[in-house]
């Protein structure tokens, strides 16, 4: 048998934590590149896509070592904007949050832009002609109408953010109770002799979280499918 | 409603430069598939920005390139009825119909949801899913949509040509009614000189992105007739009197009689200028349930036939003969003919 530890509970927390903050802060960021690629033509179009499909195809351990050198201590943001605030990043929960957010960032904005593209233009054209400005347009009617996409790209952010790794024992380390995650627990758990029924057990513990996370997506698609 | 456009857009390799005036509550732009009717729409809405020219409705300036202005298309009261009812998937017929109602300023909103509602015949639909809706009902509810915005100017984007011919007259109606019903001017798009005919007093003429000239509904049919080969007639009847298998109409002073064709009795009708037989005497027996007396007024070339304007009593109708046989019944302005017509030939429209 097996009990869970201070730290293990502390795991799951931080995991959860992180997964969820990323995937609320990246939600409005996501959204508004994804609506800029779809309904805007501007110059610098391809650097935009460039720049956020990036962290797909890089190493997360490089993305991680990158974020270390733009916000260590020593880093360009860290010198120039950090430290005269006083804030710290690298080696807090805080780091692996946006470790999470920019390897999750393009599978977000893939699964909201497929929804958008979608979207029939003529639709957002009318509601413009029957009276909404821009912002009311995207609210009432982009919004709405990618819903579907929204939920997706969460999903996804969340699931990225739950099983992230190689960037976040970079940037924010694997220090128990602080910033130690599930995946790095088990990394742990995995190094040590005779500790894997403890690596299984939070493994089961990935998987529960990951099913009810799937069970909630399912649950929304077709309460929307239903509404539309 | 007095709309002045002179604009020019590049729009990859088509050219749209127009420059023209209309006046009057009932316009319309004629024009083939790509001669630029929907992007004139489009400039005139505000959705796509001319690269210069100006756009002043009413004396209110929307698009002057010359003073920066552009009015977005959000303040311009401008409503639209596109060919596909572009209705919103994730709202009721009710939330659709006052969307834009909700959004227009209060000092504008003259016309009332349960008015609307009561013109369309759309209360049945209030409660339901747009995705539920037939097509005419879709339209409908379109139809309702736009004018409950209270829009100053109705453009009307092909709205009939996704239904068909059926359907199409009872829109056509309720279109009609609507426009009369609350006094909102609108400029009607076709390529169907039928709908232009039925909806329009004045049209503008378009080809190859440029305006050409601005003609009467009727100027334009009869322009149109060399090139269809034939003319249609537009007959608006009253006072259907059933008697037998026909149904019998004052048109004018004068009855005509027509084939009872199943459905309840209408009052617009179609009827082709081919299916008008001219006679130089009185055909004594014919099997034709309608023969009048009428006098030429126009006789003009149709290419290889000639249309024959003919003066009955208050009304006038266009046949078509063959050169030589307007040669032999020696048809000219003033000549004294009989025209006969079956009762068959009648096509109901609405």
């Amino acid at each position: 048998m097996f009990a869970f530890g201070p730290s293990d509970y502390s795991a799951i927390f931080v995991s959860v934590k992180v997964a969820v903050v990323a995937t609320l802060i990246s939600l409005p960021l996501a959204f508004t590149v994804a609506y800029c690629m779809t309904f805007k033509r501007f110059k610098g179009m391809l650097v935009l896509d460039v720049l956020v499909n990036l962290p797909l195809t890089l190493p997360p351990v490089v993305i991680g070592y990158l974020l270390l050198m733009l916000l260590g201590q020593n880093g360009w943001i860290g010198t120039w904007l950090l430290q005269p605030l006083g804030i710290r990043i690298i080696f807090t929960w805080k780091a692996a949050v946006i470790a999470t957010m920019v390897v999750g960032f393009p599978l977000m904005v893939r699964a909201i832009r497929t929804n958008m593209e979608a979207i029939d233009r003529r639709l957002v054209d009318a509601s413009r002609l029957l009276g909404a400005g821009c912002l009311d347009s995207i609210f009432t009617i982009i919004v709405p109408l990618c819903f579907r996409g929204l939920i997706a790209g969460s999903l996804l952010m969340f699931a990225r953010g739950l099983g992230e790794f190689g960037a976040t024992i970079i940037v924010a380390g694997n220090i128990p109770g602080v910033t130690q995650t599930i995946p790095l627990a088990i990394y742990d758990y995995v190094s040590s002799p005779n500790r894997e029924v403890m690596a299984m057990a939070l493994c089961c513990v990935s998987i529960t979280i990951s099913v009810v996370v799937l069970i909630v997506h399912e649950w929304l698609g077709k309460r929307m499918g239903r509404r539309a | 409603m007095e709309l002045r456009v002179e604009a020019s857009k590049h729009l990859g390799t088509f050219d749209l430069n127009v420059d023209f005036t209309i006046t009057g509550s009932r316009a319309g732009v004629f024009g083939p598939s790509g001669s630029g009717k929907s992007t004139l729409l489009s400039l005139i809405a505000g959705l796509i920005v001319p690269d210069r020219g100006f756009i002043n409705l009413d004396g209110k300036m929307l698009f002057d390139s010359s003073h920066s202005v552009h009015v977005m298309p959000e303040n311009r009261r401008i409503g639209m009825i596109s060919q596909q009812s572009q209705l919103f998937p994730h709202l009721s017929v009710h939330k659709n119909l006052l969307y834009g109602y909700k959004r227009c300023d209060a000092a504008y909103r003259k016309i009332t949801p349960d008015a609307v509602i009561e013109v369309l015949q759309i209360g049945p639909l209030l409660t339901r899913g747009v995705n539920n809706l037939s097509g005419g009902e879709k339209q409908r509810v379109a139809i309702g949509r736009a004018i409950l915005s209270n829009p100053r100017l109705l453009l009307m984007d092909e709205p009939l040509s996704a239904l068909d011919d059926d359907l199409k007259f009872q829109i056509i109606s309720y279109l009609k009614d609507t426009c009369e019903v609350f006094n909102i001017p609108y400029i009607f798009i076709s390529h169907a000189l039928l709908e232009m005919r039925v909806m329009t007093d004045r049209v503008l003429k378009l080809a190859d992105g440029c305006a050409h000239e601005l003609v009467t509904a009727e100027e334009l049919a009869r322009g149109s007739m060399k090139d269809s080969g034939s003319y249609t007639n537009l007959l608006h009847l009253s006072e259907p009197q059933c008697e037998g298998d026909v149904h019998a109409y004052s048109w004018g002073d004068r009855q005509l009689f027509v084939a009872d064709s199943g459905t309840p009795p209408v009052m617009l009708f179609e009827l082709s200028s081919r299916d008008v037989i001219l006679f130089k005497r009185h055909p004594e027996v014919i099997s034709a349930r309608n023969v009048f007396k009428a006098t030429v007024v126009n006789a003009f070339d149709m290419g290889v036939r000639v249309g024959v304007e003919l003066q009955c009593g208050t009304e006038k109708l266009v046949a078509e003969v063959t050169k030589k046989a307007a040669n032999q019944m020696e048809i000219h302005e003033g000549t004294e003919i009989y025209a006969a017509i079956k009762a068959l030939s009648f096509k109901p429209l609405h």
